[in-house]
């Protein structure tokens, strides 16, 4: 065969969330001969990568980023792009409302296949043949109850200007033909028809295709599914009063436990020596409080101290979970993030003094 | 004749982001250009050198030094620009 009559080599750019879906999604698309990249958005709010790095209890687990780990498998480039900062109006403001914690669900895909969009339309103006044809996602019908219904299918192709571009190898037969199948670049009955939340035929598949290493989110693909976190993150806008958050604040939200004496201070204390690290380098953004008469937490004061009756009650409180709770006194010290520090010597909170009530998330 | 070694400095930087600073500043690097990517969070040693093992670049060297890490890579034939 000559040069001429060879076919030419379909692309695809596929979003890659480094669960099962996604790496099912792109392997039926190369079996079809389809040359794919990945792309993975880092919202600042995912479940992976941090939580293993602060987090000692998965310390015996490699860490690994899951989304790389799923296009090497794979075999596929990897872009991953940072869209924190612009993600941030997603959450705030999501057109569809909220799924059943603080997850704009069908607002996220919306965004993430509008990106995936215009890096298509990018690449086809910059790069011409090595651009790409059409969009992959992992989605499935009914899978999760807001996003991937068979109504919404339709709005996120529309509304992420995608159109017919957007394949779902795994439930394309439910919906209309797209474009690459209606071309022939795809064969529409190779792709298939899953539905609903049985993952049965996606584990069969993974089967077929020899894949047995694999994460499976179970609620989904971020912590804005997750009700302890959205409380904290309402409860983060409460006290603020209005609804914002820097790429810190939605980090500090993932570790340690999240107390609120008082509206205007919440004690975000360490439960473990990976959180400690963690917090200690958030020690020249907030005031912090250690225990120095005996081993014990490091707390971050989110807030800010109205008398020295509410430091003392603060320190108090930290020397609860240091080891010295069962003594009548425990010295701490109180740093402010320029470094200058005091320190107190307080009788630890009793159980009773802690108010469940404070409990944040 | 030693290569110049570009720096990236991720210190506190915690999964992905070190691997987006790196893939960042790789797209404003030439073919076999070297950079030195010194971060913090041990998780990237494993996550860079798998970027660079998926994207077509070389590593060169890893190694900790401390509460640091390092890798060492050398950009490969493409920078990934496009993006
Ligand atoms: S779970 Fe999170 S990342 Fe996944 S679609 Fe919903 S909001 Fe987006």
């Amino acid at each position: 065969m000559t040069q001429a009559t060879q076919p030419i080599k379909r692309r695809a750019i596929a979003l890659v969330s480094g669960g099962l879906d996604s790496m099912l999604a792109v392997k039926v698309m190369q079996e079809q001969g389809i040359e794919v990249e990945g792309v993975n958005f880092f919202t600042g709010f995912c479940v992976e990568g941090h939580t293993h790095a602060i987090r000692k209890k998965d310390k015996d687990k490699e860490k690994r980023n899951n989304s790389l780990w799923v296009a090497e498998q794979l075999g596929i480039k990897l872009h991953i792009i940072d869209i924190s900062e612009e993600y941030k109006d997603v959450v705030l403001n999501p057109r569809h409302g909220y799924g059943a914690n603080l997850n704009p669900c069908l607002d996220c895909k919306i965004f993430m296949v509008n990106q995936a969009t215009l890096m298509i339309n990018k690449a086809r103006e910059f790069a011409g043949d090595r651009g790409f044809d059409f969009i992959v996602t992992g989605e499935v019908i009914g899978q999760r109850p807001k996003s991937q219904r068979k109504e919404t299918m339709p709005i996120i192709s529309q509304e992420s200007g995608a159109d017919d571009r957007l394949l779902r190898p795994l439930c394309a037969r439910n919906l209309p033909p797209t474009l690459p199948e209606r071309e022939g670049w795809v064969n529409r009955d190779e792709l298939h028809d899953f539905s609903g939340r049985n993952r049965k035929p996606q584990m069969a598949l993974a089967k077929k295709f020899g894949l047995d290493d694999f994460a499976q989110p179970a609620g989904g693909c971020c912590f804005l599914t997750d009700e302890s976190y959205s409380n904290k993150l309402s409860d983060l806008w409460k006290a603020r009063n209005e609804r914002r958050y820097e790429l810190d604040d939605i980090m500090l939200l993932k570790v340690g436990r999240h107390l609120r004496p008082k509206p205007h201070y919440k004690l975000i204390i360490s439960r473990e020596e990976g959180e400690n690290r963690f917090l200690e380098g958030y020690r020249y953004m907030f005031s912090s409080i250690t225990t120095v008469s005996c081993p014990g937490p490091l707390a971050l004061v989110d807030g800010s101290f109205e008398s020295d009756e509410e430091l003392q009650q603060a320190a108090a409180i930290v020397a609860r979970y240091s080891k010295g709770r069962v003594l009548d006194e425990v010295t701490l010290e109180i740093r402010q993030p320029d470094g200058v520090a005091r320190q107190v010597t307080v009788r630890p909170a009793q159980p009773d003094d802690v108010l469940p009530a404070w409990n944040v998330g | 004749m030693t290569d110049v070694i570009h720096d990236l400095d991720t210190r506190r930087l915690l999964c992905p982001m070190p691997v987006i600073k790196t893939q960042n500043k790789v797209r404003t690097l030439s073919t076999g250009d070297c950079l030195k990517v010194v971060c913090t969070d041990p998780g990237a040693l494993n996550d860079i050198p798998a970027w660079c093992r998926i994207n077509g670049h070389e590593v060169l060297e890893t190694g900790e030094q401390g509460n640091e890490c390092f890798v060492v890579l050398r950009v490969g034939e493409d920078n990934g620009a496009l993006f």
